[in-house]
């Protein structure tokens, strides 16, 4: 807490202060106009991105990821590396000094996270990414809150896709296990109609026989035609089922190719995969 | 980032130019004879000694929320505690209360302390289970149960004892200075009962406690007629000042105010508030000095690092629980001190007007604009604030008479003049926001 | 033992007195609680608005009463309260817009939002004295009693007395319709879970696309109509008082944390619990215990606290409740 003028002096009196941590970013920034994207552009691509939060140094130097349709692209590095950054700057999370977001045919940039999610991508962040005292239901409810139209149909798929969440949909979202949890969020992900689907290191913390199982979904929410972007600490696994993937040392692009072509690359493979 | 329009350095001149601007208006008030100010050195001393018994007050505060971020919201509570000092203390014995069941009440309230302490250690000592339960209800019922059959009789007694005048268990005739020194014993004896209570859950809950113990401080003085008469009031408790008839009838003392062609009974009056004044600077300067020499002590130094970084001090091994409940009763303490002084200077120990609003959130608004966390900034945000409330109670009127000259005379026009005293109350909350928004550090920024 | 007058007088003294009492609590800390979930302080101005809520209210009902309108047995206050929740609804936003947005875009700590709320509660502590003074107003009119003394003795030839005041009838039907229809919105309406789905978790909120500053505006409306309601019924039910309405911010703010703050269910709990506690402590039990054991002859009127002490019953019921149940009845922080 830099500024102790708005601070709270180490105050934690539950008594008058909740103690749920408050929003992380600003949700009152507008949205620029979405401009043009170019010719022979992929379905997404973050080109050239520089930035860091706030007023605080670069994370990212010149870093570019893009994924075709129909494709899974897995984001991965060491730690450190800057993945998840990479990501959030091509969800609108953070401020870049250079570089361009392109979807779909339209230049983004300007676009908040909210207005991105209009756009077509879906989101699903690494914590905190259920509404914990709401309904499973009610959880894929508020993923489409953006919609007007009839969300029974989504729902069911969803259901179809995630048979546990059916079977959960009266329980809370807090009372759910960390693997059901997970599916929860990609579902409420879903429930928006993306044209992409981003996942932020969706198998982080949960159990390798649940990590399987993750993968089989997300390879199968990829056959059904959406293309993904993934941050994955599990690079093995990761690149296993990529067609392609992104290499980040200290905030830029290391190396790229499909994930077969890195699981091939000695560099990539002593460096980085252990071996 | 800085987002307070408030510059982050702020000049060094800044403190006395204020402290210079307050003493301004007081000598004003003292001289000027207009709509705005009295022109009586009687009202503006008067004025600037309740200040300085806010500005004790709003040290206690200040070190509370300024060093340790603890929002308490029971300091009427306190004070009130403070004030019950100079009674048990000072006040004269009275005739047959001791032997009416003094020794009884003692006996009583050392049960039901008995009685908590035993519950307290059943609980910790015993394993979990129903058994434990039940021991803790056999224990607080029969505790309660010996309590009030030993505590009532006694009450009964005491306050049977010359009702008319007395029927409390009177005073020690001790020297009213040191029911000062007691009274901050009163209060850190309650706020360390609360502390614990409050700081040492997963989180912590004093701002309800305070506000909780606060209230019922207030009506125990309020109902507990053995003790401080209740609402029937204690009068004539000893002064640590001459008195001013004294002090009138004394030819010295006459010839001392004729040549300053001041009247014997205006000068008394001046020379009284003199003599408080002096009494209440040093207490006010002694406990600056304290709390600036404990900030600047590694216990000080710790109490700030847990305050601006509780999580990396916890991991260091400060136990930031205990470290609060330090800072919490040596605060009270202070606060106590200042009740004490209060109910000394008045003379008079009257429970009804102890209203929180005056005397806790007031005081806050006097931390929070004076400057969190700065010990001079306390005391000039409780002189000056003292002094709008009270002149509030004449500014506002007279703002409000201009403010409805337009009006055709009728019921609204007599309403808002007959309401105009409570723009007061209107003024406080447009000040603290005013300040919180445009200068959150306060007019004393801490260093 | 006669179990049917020892009903009649538990009925008579503890229990109607304790439910619209706990209903009007109840109402009280379901706002305090809203406010607390969604934008995360307690608001200490809440005993005030409710003041200046039934203020508004007592104005308009005087007006009504002028024109010789009435709502024949039930009390016009009850016609003027719409009156009243819009005026305060319009002022918890304007203070919402001129106070507390500020720290909100500044991200200020939420401990700056109580202290902020120190300066509204002043604020409008002032606005209700200059609006009504500060005397004791009594505004109750219509029908008295629902039930009365003689008519329930001559009914049914018990020797004690029933009286069912018809305010505290009304406070109880009142604050279950209202509790009712404020469940169906956050359980049923889309706005309604975009609220809980905010106090729930905040960025995803933002990411679904939920307007933040809509949830912050109905938040205001429904306490700040919370705060009438309850203000109103308190008024009816005893009489309005500037100064009481300060004072029972603490049971309120006690009822919330025993229900556990942030839960609308809790609230409601907790506004029961303290009230039903409070009466029960205070309440001289020797004329139910003469009734059920006529041949005990206890020394005293049996009652374990004076009425003087009733706040100091919240108290102690709070820091029991805290003490095993840290997080409340209901486990709080979220609505």
């Amino acid at each position: 807490m830099s500024d102790q003028a708005f601070g709270n002096r180490g105050n934690r009196d539950a008594s008058v202060v909740n103690p749920r941590p408050a929003g992380t970013f600003e949700g009152s920034r507008k949205s620029g106009a979405a401009g043009p994207g170019r010719r022979d552009d992929p379905f997404l691509i973050g080109e050239g991105m520089s930035g860091g939060y706030g007023r605080g140094p670069d994370i990212l130097h010149d870093c570019t990821i893009a994924v075709e349709k129909g494709e899974i692209a897995v984001i991965v590095g060491p730690n450190g590396a800057g993945k998840s950054t990479a990501m959030k700057a091509i969800f609108g999370m953070l401020d870049l000094r250079e570089g361009s977001i392109r979807l779909d045919g339209r230049d983004i940039t300007a676009l908040n996270p909210q207005d991105r999610v209009r756009a077509g991508m879906g989101f699903v962040p690494q914590v905190n990414n259920t509404f914990p005292s709401m309904s499973c239901e009610e959880n894929l409810e508020m993923g489409a809150f953006i919609r007007d139209d009839d969300i029974a149909d989504t729902m069911a798929q969803v259901y179809d896709l995630f048979p546990i969440l059916k079977d959960k949909r009266r329980q809370a979202a807090g009372e759910l296990s960390g693997g059901q949890r997970q599916q929860l969020a990609v579902g409420r992900a879903l429930m928006t109609r993306p044209s992409l689907l981003m996942l932020d290191e969706p198998t982080a913390g949960v159990s390798p026989i649940v990590m399987d199982e993750l993968f089989d979904r997300i390879i199968a929410i990829a056959r059904g035609g959406l293309p993904i972007l993934m941050v994955e600490q599990n690079a093995k696994q990761a690149m296993a089922i990529a067609d392609k993937a992104y290499v980040l040392v200290q905030g830029a692009n290391a190396h790229t190719g499909s994930g077969k072509e890195l699981m091939a690359n000695d560099e990539v493979r002593r460096t980085f995969l252990g071996g | 980032m800085s987002n307070t329009r408030q510059a982050n350095t702020s000049s060094r001149w800044r403190a006395p130019l204020l402290f210079l601007a307050l003493a301004v208006l007081f000598v004003l008030e003292g001289t000027v004879r207009n709509a705005m100010f009295s022109g009586s050195w009687n009202t503006a001393l008067g004025i600037l000694n309740m200040g300085l018994i806010s500005a004790i007050t709003a040290l206690g505060v200040n070190m509370q929320w300024g060093y340790a971020g603890l929002f308490n919201v029971g300091v009427v509570g306190f004070l009130a505690l403070g004030g019950l000092a100079p009674v048990l203390v000072a006040t004269a014995p009275v005739d047959g209360a001791w032997q009416a069941g003094g020794p009884r009440i003692l006996l009583g309230l050392a049960l039901g302390i008995g009685t908590l302490a035993l519950a307290a250690q059943a609980w910790k000592r015993m394993a979990r289970g129903r058994l434990r339960g039940l021991v803790l209800l056999a224990i607080l019922i029969a505790g309660f149960i010996a309590y009030r059959a030993i505590f009532d009789p006694a009450v009964i007694a005491i306050e049977a004892n010359n009702p008319a005048r007395h029927g409390n268990i009177g005073g020690l005739g001790l020297p009213v200075l040191l029911s000062w020194a007691v009274g901050g014993v009163f209060a850190a004896a309650a706020a360390w009962a609360v502390g614990k209570v409050a700081l040492g859950l997963r989180s912590d809950y004093l701002a309800i406690a305070t506000l909780g113990i606060g209230e019922i401080i207030v009506a125990v003085l309020k109902n507990e007629d053995w003790l401080a008469r209740g609402v029937k009031n204690v009068t004539s408790i000893p002064r640590p000042v001459a008195y001013e008839i004294d002090l009138q009838q004394n030819p010295a003392f006459q010839s001392f105010a004729n040549r300053l062609s001041m009247s014997a009974a205006e000068a008394s009056g001046i020379w009284v508030k003199i003599s408080y004044l002096s009494l209440f600077l040093v207490v006010l300067l002694v406990v600056i000095l304290l709390a600036e020499l404990a900030l600047k002590s590694p216990w000080g130094r710790m109490m700030r690092a847990i305050r601006d970084n509780e999580t990396a001090a916890e991991a260091m091994g400060k136990d930031v629980t205990a470290r609060h409940l330090q800072v919490f009763v040596l605060g009270s303490a202070v606060i106590g001190i200042a009740g004490a002084m209060m109910i000394t200077q008045d003379g008079l120990m009257a429970p009804v007007g102890y209203n929180p609003l005056r005397y806790t959130f007031l005081i806050w608004v006097m931390v929070i604009v004076g400057g969190s966390g700065n010990n001079w900034g306390a005391v000039l945000g409780a002189v000056l604030i003292w002094f709008l409330w009270i002149k509030a109670e004449v500014w506002g009127p007279a703002l409000m008479g201009l403010l409805v000259l337009p009006l055709p005379d009728g019921g609204l026009k007599a309403h808002l003049l007959d309401s105009s005293a409570q723009m007061r109350f209107i003024a406080m909350g447009l000040v603290l926001l005013l300040v919180l928004r445009f200068a959150p550090r306060g007019l004393v920024p801490e260093r | 033992m006669d179990i049917a007058n020892a009903l009649v007088v538990f009925l008579n003294f503890v229990f109607i007195p304790a439910a619209a009492y706990g209903a009007q609590l109840a109402l009280g800390a379901l706002g305090v609680t809203l406010i607390y979930g969604i934008l995360r302080f307690s608001n200490f101005a809440h005993g005030d608005t409710m003041a200046f809520g039934t203020a508004v209210t007592i104005l308009v009902t005087w007006g009504l009463q002028a024109l010789g309108v009435s709502l024949g047995p039930l009390p016009t206050a009850l016609l003027a309260l719409p009156v009243g929740i819009a005026a305060t609804a319009a002022l918890a936003l304007v203070t919402d817009r001129a106070v507390y947005r500020f720290y909100r875009v500044q991200r200020a700590a939420p401990i700056i939002l109580v202290m902020a709320s120190v300066g509204v509660m002043f604020l409008m502590n002032g606005l209700t004295r200059l609006l009504i003074g500060v005397d004791e107003q009594r505004f109750a009119d219509g029908a008295r009693f629902v039930i009365n003394v003689r008519d329930f003795k001559a009914m049914t030839g018990l020797q004690e007395g029933l009286a069912l005041k018809s305010t505290q009838a009304l406070t109880v039907v009142v604050a279950v319709i209202v509790v009712w229809a404020l469940f169906w919105f956050l359980n049923r309406t889309r706005s309604g879970k975009a609220m809980r789905a905010y106090s729930d978790n905040e960025d995803l909120a933002l990411l679904s696309g939920i307007d933040p500053d809509k949830v912050v505006r109905m938040t205001w409306i429904i306490a700040a109509g919370l705060a009438t309601i309850a203000g109103v019924l308190y008024g009816l039910d005893k009489a309005f008082k500037p100064f009481n309405y300060f004072q029972i911010l603490l049971p309120i703010f006690a009822a919330a944390i025993v229900g556990g703050l942030g839960s609308p269910l809790g609230a409601i709990a907790g506004g029961f619990v303290v009230a039903f506690s409070e009466v029960a402590i205070t309440y001289p039990w020797l004329k139910v215990v003469g009734y059920l054991f006529p041949d005990w002859q206890p020394g005293g009127l049996l009652q374990l606290l004076g009425t003087e002490y009733k706040f100091a019953v919240s108290f102690v019921i709070l820091i029991v409740v805290l003490l095993f149940k840290p997080t409340g009845l209901f486990r709080g922080r979220s609505v």
